[in-house]
């Protein structure tokens, strides 16, 4: 894979992660472009595009758009698959994920991704061992603040 | 006291949710980076987002520097810093930030100071290089966490230098009881590998233990890195196969812990993992294919569920199916399998289906037969990327007969279509097709028109390249040539004299260089007519200086009747200088600004298409020698030899019953046209073709043919009547896939006739790519000889072509020989007999075919070219045939790509009646090209008369350039470091001898004169020199029974040239 985009129906870029060395500029770029085409296509057209030398993969979620950029030889199939299985770890550990939760929650969103995606491969494909991994980190991180005060947060102690 | 209420409000949040449950939005909405977002959204222009972001910027920038700023601050900042940069604001005063935040903090912040640095930052951003010594203590921490966000980011991001430095860690890690430790390990290791493969190379056995994991996870992982070997070489793990083979069955059989299982389906993402690595090893290979056959009918089997993860299985079988040394029995529920995906109702798996079918086609074209009427309906779908696919599926099964028909289709869609990308590409395929098996010159002519106008300045340039070159070169009749030619003239006379503004560039380019070359050809059209047409375009304001430069050069050409200069040259001066920079020099400048932008060097056409080939050559040529080519007329070799394409072109018209002046409409005369029957883009031009009046003779038209097309036409009749929209399906679907079922399937919109080989030019080397501004007379590379009158423009029409024979006895012996045809092409070799006039010092070296360069009613002019060890000599032998003597002979050669020097200066001084005259000229490369080419002239004058003077060029391969350089394997090392030119292509090996690499280097020894240096196991180096001394080196590795071949040099465009000429040499052993 070489990229995944997040982004809503107004053209609001949600996430973006890159799997292969990109230029900022050329970032930017490809993004705007490809939202636009994504956002024109009508809900009963296909799911995937030749963009460029790319494959493009998106669904849609609500009011949030999914897109990745595949290679040529990658199955399509399976990618939407990547997609819809993203989706369930996010509507899992958020319960009943919605769109305002990315927003608000959007590096927790990137550590699922992380958790899920490496490189831009399938890193774990069981559910349950992502958001144990999730979680597990998430307990460190409290653990880690625990003894720390109220006061001291506030920069008073 | 405000500032430690708003820290509070800040802080709270994130101690709130401890005990809260992730999610609750209400809660971080508070934060700060809560307050942002919904001031955002609050917002109504996008200059009021502007200014808000740039406020927070500003405060996030005075915070971040702030030395009172905690880290658990500093995460929070980082966090909104990310935010900022998501919208499109640089935020780059805090990437050093992030670093520090990955570095000082605890876990936590360091989680966020990573995701930090992954988003902020790419591979070649120097910061990289400070965050190289957190990730080291990472590694080693005992924290599993910190352990993990360390693989985590050198998996996303790492400077490729400073793998060395944790490469140790990171293999250690293989061994980590966790097994989600391996995991990461595995995967960061295939990130290197994919970054960095020479550095590890070394733990190749490593991966071998991952791949036995006692995890699944670790397993899966290590497929990942075992797909991008095997494509590398698959050879090298064929041993593998069987590991492989259990494992997917294992998967299939339901082995697997659940937890792996998606939607009921066990652990797909492994299954297609396998498959795609089982594809790779059974390709052509049976006996590995056998080993996979059950477990591949198992898989089939299984997937079962109406699910979009079994479709993805399924394809992915399928693909495999196809791609493995076939078996009847899979192939057949494969063939079933695409149906299903065809037929089906849901969007994308017909488009899968689609592209399964484009895929299998070639082999199996029955395939397209059965799902005829779907394919049509998908011609027709309203969704662009169905239609486009569909495309590219018929281009697959294109042959002569439905070519008119798909070509249309594509044009078609190149009209509605406003993607460049996609533009180019099909434009291309359309030049392609049209080349390939174009039924006559009149469509030839008009679908490239077509062809320049739609595709316009995007399209590759090779495209209006090696049409001009066909135009230049011409086929095996002369007659033919001529005609297409003048047919060329005459549209595009037409085109100018309706709205030329409105014609892209490129094909003005085309326009202008066809005029000034061939418009002598219509003798009823007067030159000043054109060149009042070419001159209308220079004044045109939105020329681009290109063009302008073509079009000017063209007016110099037709100029050159130095009457007609008198009275053109005064009317241009002022509009535009004549000279004419023909190397295009002035566009350097351009080129190297392009080269540093990062735009792919250029690459001549034979090596694109050859890269392409081989990019496509899964879903090209996936069945390689296993089976018998089922398209007689779409065969694989004609994919491999991209060079050759033009040989099946089949333009030498057979165009019999068209007369000419109907234009478009009678182009389609067959049940074709009233399936089509839009008047299209073919009608706009008509009036384009109005003035044009050429008769086909019918005798051209071979009656294999004439078999093909009639039977095409006698389709229509045979259909029972249906109702209109279906019938018009139905005669669409005969024209379309007319000609495809002609071995073993019954066609079923009627019989179909066997494909007639539209081969019907004579093969002929492939010359050089430069193209559009050669004037070639002929190419003297191919053995036959072919005219040169044809070609070389006004000057050689005048010249009357008499008597060789009556006057010429003495020399060449046998009068019946030089047979007085009026075509020069007739000429005896007179190789043998001019020979002896071969200077002494070169007689006894190898010297080229002689072949004659020109000749009028006194002098003969004739070349061949002698390889001496350390120079290549032109040697231009001059007959005077004529009884009287012939003084002040003056040559006078030029050369774009080559350096031309003469001991005589050109002046050869006097020949006596039929006797000979020599000149010798050392010619070496100054710019490197396939195929160089000299043009020359001749003057000179007889005692009492006027000067005299003619033109000819000749042209040879640059091959003959070549010589071997003896060098050590060291100094072989220190300069292939040094050279900056390189290209890099798989090549045909020589197989049918045991040891293919000595074999394969061998015959290049032979043909090209290289020098192998030395021959380690599976690759060899080899040395060869431009002359005079200019380096080319070559690495070659034997590699999935292709040869790989490397060539490096410091001189550009001189490895892609070798490139070339190995491939021939290999292809023609």
């Amino acid at each position: 894979m070489r990229f995944m985009l997040l982004f809503s129906r107004q053209g609001k870029l949600r996430l973006q992660k890159w799997y292969t060395a990109t230029a900022e500029r050329d970032k930017k770029k490809m993004v705007r472009e490809l939202m636009q085409i994504v956002l024109a296509r009508k809900p009963k057209m296909c799911s995937f595009l030749e963009w460029r030398d790319l494959k493009i993969v998106y669904k849609r979620y609500a009011s949030l758009y999914f897109c990745c950029a595949i290679e040529e030889q990658d199955n399509e199939l399976i990618t939407l698959e990547v997609i819809h299985r993203f989706v369930e770890l996010l509507d899992k550990y958020f319960g009943s994920v919605c769109e305002l939760d990315i927003i608000f929650n959007f590096e927790k969103a990137y550590f699922i991704l992380d958790e899920f995606l490496m490189g831009g491969e399938i890193q774990d494909t069981s559910k349950k061992s992502v958001l144990k991994a999730i979680e597990q980190a998430d307990l460190l991180q409290e653990e880690d603040e625990s003894p720390r005060s109220v006061l001291e947060e506030m920069g008073l102690a | 006291m405000s500032d430690v209420v708003e820290k509070t409000l800040t802080a709270l949040p994130g101690l709130l949710s401890l005990d809260s449950q992730p999610g609750s939005n209400k809660l971080s909405s508070s934060s700060k980076l809560g307050n942002l977002i919904r001031g955002i959204t609050e917002l109504t222009s996008k200059h009021e987002e502007e200014k808000l972001i740039q406020r927070e910027l500003t405060s996030i920038k005075e915070q971040v520097s702030s030395p009172n700023t905690s880290m658990r601050q500093m995460k929070e900042l980082m966090v909104r810093a990310i935010y900022c940069e998501m919208l499109g604001y640089e935020a780059s005063f805090s990437y050093i930030h992030a670093i520090k935040l990955a570095q000082q903090g605890t876990a936590r912040e360091k989680r966020v100071g990573y995701l930090a640095v992954s988003l902020f930052l790419n591979e070649s951003h120097e910061l990289l290089l400070l965050l190289v010594n957190t990730v080291l203590k990472d590694l080693q921490s005992t924290n599993l966490i910190e352990v993990c966000m360390a693989l985590t980011v050198v998996g996303q991001i790492f400077p490729k230098d400073m793998i060395p430095a944790i490469l140790p860690l990171v293999e250690e890690k293989l061994n980590h009881p966790k097994e989600i430790i391996r995991r990461k390990a595995v995967l960061a290791l295939y990130k290197f590998y994919l970054i960095a493969p020479n550095q590890v190379q070394h733990i190749h056995n490593k991966f071998r233990k991952a791949l036995c994991d006692k995890d699944p996870g670790v397993m899966t992982a290590s497929l990942h890195i075992y797909l991008q070997l095997i494509e590398e070489n698959p050879e090298g793990y064929k041993d593998l196969t069987t590991s492989f083979v259990t494992i997917l069955k294992q998967v299939v059989g339901g082995k697997l812990p659940m937890d792996f299982n998606y939607h009921s389906v066990p652990a797909p993402w492994l299954q297609i993992q396998l498959l795609r690595i089982l594809c790779l090893l059974g390709k052509n290979d049976q006996s590995t294919s056998e080993i996979m056959y059950e477990v591949l009918d198992e898989s089939l089997r299984r997937a079962e569920i109406n699910h979009n993860i079994t479709y993805a299985i399924l394809f992915e079988c399928v693909k495999c199916i196809y791609t493995i040394h076939p078996k009847s029995e899979l192939l057949e529920k494969a063939a079933k399998c695409i149906g299903n995906f065809v037929l089906s109702p849901k969007i994308n798996l017909k488009y899968l289906g689609l592209k399964a079918l484009t895929y299998v086609v070639q082999q199996d074209p029955k395939l397209a037969l059965q799902h005829q009427m779907t394919i049509i309906e998908c011609l027709d779908h309203p969704d662009l990327i169905i239609k486009r696919e569909t495309l590219e599926l018929l281009f697959r099964i294109t042959n002569a007969q439905n070519v008119t028909v798909i070509v249309d289709k594509m044009l078609e869609f190149l009209r509605i279509n406003k993607d460049d990308y996609t533009t180019i590409d099909l434009v291309g395929k359309v030049a392609e097709l049209a080349e390939k098996y174009a039924p006559d010159n009149e469509w030839f002519i008009e679908t490239m028109s077509t062809v320049f106008s739609v595709g316009g300045d995007t399209m590759q340039p090779d495209i209006p390249n090696s049409f001009l070159k066909l135009l230049s070169e011409g086929f095996d009749s002369v007659e033919e040539d001529r005609k297409l030619r003048l047919f060329a003239v005459d549209s595009y006379v037409s085109l100018l004299q309706g709205e030329p503004g409105k014609l892209p560039q490129r094909f003005l380019q085309v326009i202008s260089w066809v005029l000034g070359e061939y418009s002598c050809l219509r003798a009823d059209l007067e030159v000043d007519t054109v060149l009042r047409l070419l001159a209308k375009l220079l004044d045109m304001k939105t020329t681009s200086s290109e063009t302008k430069s073509w079009r000017a050069q063209e007016l110099q050409h037709l100029s050159q009747d130095p009457e007609l200069r008198a009275r053109v040259l005064p009317r241009h001066t002022g509009l535009e200088p004549l000279e004419v920079d023909s190397s295009l020099s002035f566009l350097d400048g351009f080129v190297s600004e392009a080269l540093a932008a990062g735009a792919a060097p250029y690459k001549p056409r034979h090596q694109r298409q050859e890269e392409l080939a081989q990019a496509k050559a899964l879903s090209l040529e996936p069945y390689g020698l296993s089976l018998p080519l089922s398209m007689s007329s779409c065969s694989i070799t004609d994919r491999q030899s991209p060079t050759l394409l033009s040989i099946s072109s089949g333009l030498s018209g057979n165009s019999n019953d068209l007369s000419h002046k109907g234009g478009s409409s009678s182009l389609r005369l067959d049940g074709v046209k009233r399936v089509w029957g839009r008047e299209g883009y073919l009608a706009q031009r008509e009036p384009a073709e109005e003035s044009a009046h050429v008769e086909v003779p019918s005798a051209l038209r071979s009656p294999s043919q004439q078999g093909g097309a009639d039977g095409s036409h006698s389709q229509t009749p045979t259909q029972t009547p249906t109702p209109e929209p279906e019938l018009e399906k139905q005669q669409l679907a005969s024209s379309l896939f007319v000609g495809l079922g002609s071995h073993s399937s019954v066609c079923l919109m009627g019989k179909s006739e066997p494909t007639p080989q539209r081969f019907r030019r004579k093969a002929r080397s492939p010359a050089s790519s430069s193209g559009a501004s050669e004037n070639i007379s002929h190419s003297l590379v191919s053995p036959p000889i072919t005219g040169l009158a044809a070609a070389n423009g006004s000057c050689d029409e005048e010249l009357p072509d008499s008597d060789v024979k009556g006057s010429s006895p003495s020399l060449i012996g046998d009068d019946a020989l030089v047979a007085a045809d009026p075509a020069p092409r007739e000429e005896p070799p007179k190789d043998l007999l001019l020979s002896s006039y071969l200077p002494a010092e070169l007689s006894g070296l190898s010297h080229s075919e002689i072949t004659p360069l020109s000749s009028d009613q006194s002098l003969d002019l004739s070349a061949c070219h002698v390889q001496k060890e350390g120079d290549l000599v032109l040697v231009v032998f001059i007959y005077n045939s004529s009884d009287s003597d012939v003084q002040q002979i003056l040559l006078q050669l030029d050369s774009e790509e080559l350096e031309v020097s003469c001991e005589c200066d050109g002046a050869v001084g006097g020949a006596r009646g039929h006797s000979v005259a020599v000149c010798q000229y050392s010619l070496s490369v100054k710019r490197p090209s396939v195929h160089v080419e000299l043009v020359g002239t001749v003057s000179y004058q007889f005692p009492a008369g006027t000067p005299q003077s003619g033109q000819f060029s000749y042209k040879l391969p640059l091959s003959s350039f070549i010589r071997p350089l003896t060098l050590s394997t060291e100094e072989y090392g220190t300069m292939w470091l040094d050279f900056s030119h390189d290209t890099k292509q798989n090549l045909t090996l020589i197989s049918d001898d045991p040891e293919p690499l000595a074999a394969s280097l061998s015959v290049l020894k032979k043909k090209l004169q290289l020098h192998v240096v030395e021959i380690i196991g599976m690759e060899g180096i080899v040395a060869c020199r431009l002359l005079q001394d200019q380096p080319c080196l070559m690495h070659c590795r034997l590699h999935a029974g292709t040869l790989a071949v490397w060539l490096r040099s410091p001189v550009p465009d001189l490895p892609d040239c070798l490139m070339y000429f190995c491939q021939r040499a290999l292809q023609e052993h």
